[in-house]
């Protein structure tokens, strides 16, 4: 007994450093330093979330509780600005400080959680969020849930449950909206109730020229490839013209590009079969893989 | 009469928390949690109604607490119990069931001696409460 009612004194001095090393969130957002490339906002906003977990943390084991701080977020960016990407690394914050029990991340779109006919919204819409539970819930393209052309759409219907989950089980589940900025804003218009139960918005900016390289040299990098000098030269030209053609989604081009350029690679080495390949040639993609690209060309590129 | 059925019936009824626990302990194995009621509380009956499709790829017990208190809203007048089952190879069957819900009023079973041939008896067991139609058995409307 005499033990146990030592251990249920609030603390009354706590070891910043040591509290943040315990965590080991500073690992976290290392890791998020080093392979997000750019996003300046985001991280600033990360870092100010993950602060505030850890301050809670210590004020709850001083017997100062405050309630959990709601952390449903919205994304919002152009295509490929790393919304997914974020929100996975968001998950292993929340789970490390321990505000998710478990940690894991349920990716899901329209499709799976509005249902087909009357009736068949409601199970799906909670099937997923019971999967979702202990966890983060990510709604990719969430401004598809509503449909204001349709006022019998089943959509609505998701969007109530959602919404009433959101508010009541707030310490079992987080949930992020993701989507471009634009019809973000519109579907917010059009259901205040998310807007307000909502307490991060987080805009995600479009790269630079430079960042997108970086980003490039990275993937290459995670594929074991890397660029020729010239290479490169020909690829800071490809990105800087890919940048002015229509459907240019950021990250996601870069990827498509660099695919496109190890199949151009591969076919340039297996059209030369008399010789023999070092392990730096395997590696290394040349100028004319880079040119070979529409982009050039004043197609439209992909 | 208090009835004793799957496990923890002997101990006092489990409390959320307990039932969380115990829910976690089952995912954590990687089983799929089912809620099942009844008012026909006969040992024999293995067929209880489901409450909803079984739960499957779960991670955290919440998710079944939130069912469980949504069954408790319509049915909690009967008895609600959860069950555990193990789909892995070789076991394909049930791992776990204990009861988390039971009517206000319990008034047991009787047993009925049913005379036959010479001297020998032979004994029926009979819940009280299923004398009433389903849905009035313990005081539901």
């Amino acid at each position: 007994m005499v033990d146990s009612a030592g251990d249920a004194l609030p603390a009354t001095q706590v070891d910043l450093r040591r509290e943040f090393d315990e965590v080991g969130i500073g690992e976290v957002l290392d890791q998020l330093d080093r392979e997000l490339i750019g996003l300046k906002p985001v991280k600033t906003r990360i870092r100010e979330i993950a602060s505030l977990l850890l301050i809670e943390r210590i004020r709850k084991r001083m017997d100062l509780a405050s309630g959990n701080p709601t952390l449903h977020m919205s994304f919002t960016g152009n295509p490929g600005t790393g919304k997914t990407t974020v929100a996975l690394r968001i998950a292993s914050i929340l789970h490390k400080l321990g505000f998710v029990r478990r940690g894991q991340v349920v990716s899901v779109t329209r499709d799976e959680l509005v249902g087909q006919y009357i009736g068949h919204t409601a199970p799906k819409t909670k099937e997923i969020l019971k999967k979702a539970m202990g966890g983060v819930l990510f709604i990719d393209e969430a401004y598809y849930l509503h449909r204001p052309d349709n006022e019998r759409d089943y959509g609505q219907e998701a969007i109530e449950i959602l919404l009433q989950v959101m508010e009541s089980q707030r310490e079992d589940l987080v949930v992020i909206l993701a989507g471009y900025g634009d019809r973000m804003d519109k579907f917010f218009g059009s259901n205040p109730g998310f807007r307000s139960r909502i307490a991060h918005h987080i805009d995600f900016p479009d790269y630079a020229d430079d960042e997108l390289l970086a980003i490039s040299e990275l993937m290459l990098g995670d594929m074991n490839y890397k660029f020729s000098a010239d290479a490169r030269a020909a690829f800071v030209r490809y990105i800087a013209l890919r940048k002015t053609q229509p459907l240019f989604s950021n990250a996601r081009s870069i990827r498509n590009a660099l695919d496109r350029m190890r199949l151009r690679q591969a076919n340039r080495l297996v059209a030369d079969l008399d010789r023999i390949l070092s392990v730096d040639d395997i590696m290394s993609l040349e100028a004319s893989d880079v040119l070979a690209s529409r982009v050039f060309s004043n197609g439209s590129g992909g | 009469m208090r009835i004793t059925q799957g496990c923890f019936s002997f101990l006092p009824d489990l409390t959320d928390e307990q039932i969380s626990k115990q829910v976690q302990y089952c995912l954590a194995n990687g089983w799929a949690v089912n809620i099942e009621f009844t008012d026909d509380p006969h040992p024999r009956n293995n067929f209880w109604e489901m409450w909803g499709l079984p739960m499957f790829d779960l991670r955290d017990a919440a998710g079944v607490l939130m069912e469980l208190t949504e069954c408790r809203k319509v049915y909690g007048d009967r008895y609600i119990r959860l069950s555990a089952f193990d789909s892995s190879h070789g076991w394909e069957s049930v791992r776990l069931s204990f009861i988390v819900n039971r009517p206000k009023e319990e008034p047991g079973f009787r047993l009925e001696r049913h005379e036959v041939e010479g001297r020998n008896i032979r004994y029926t067991t009979k819940s009280y409460a299923v004398d009433r139609p389903e849905g009035q058995r313990y005081g539901g409307s």
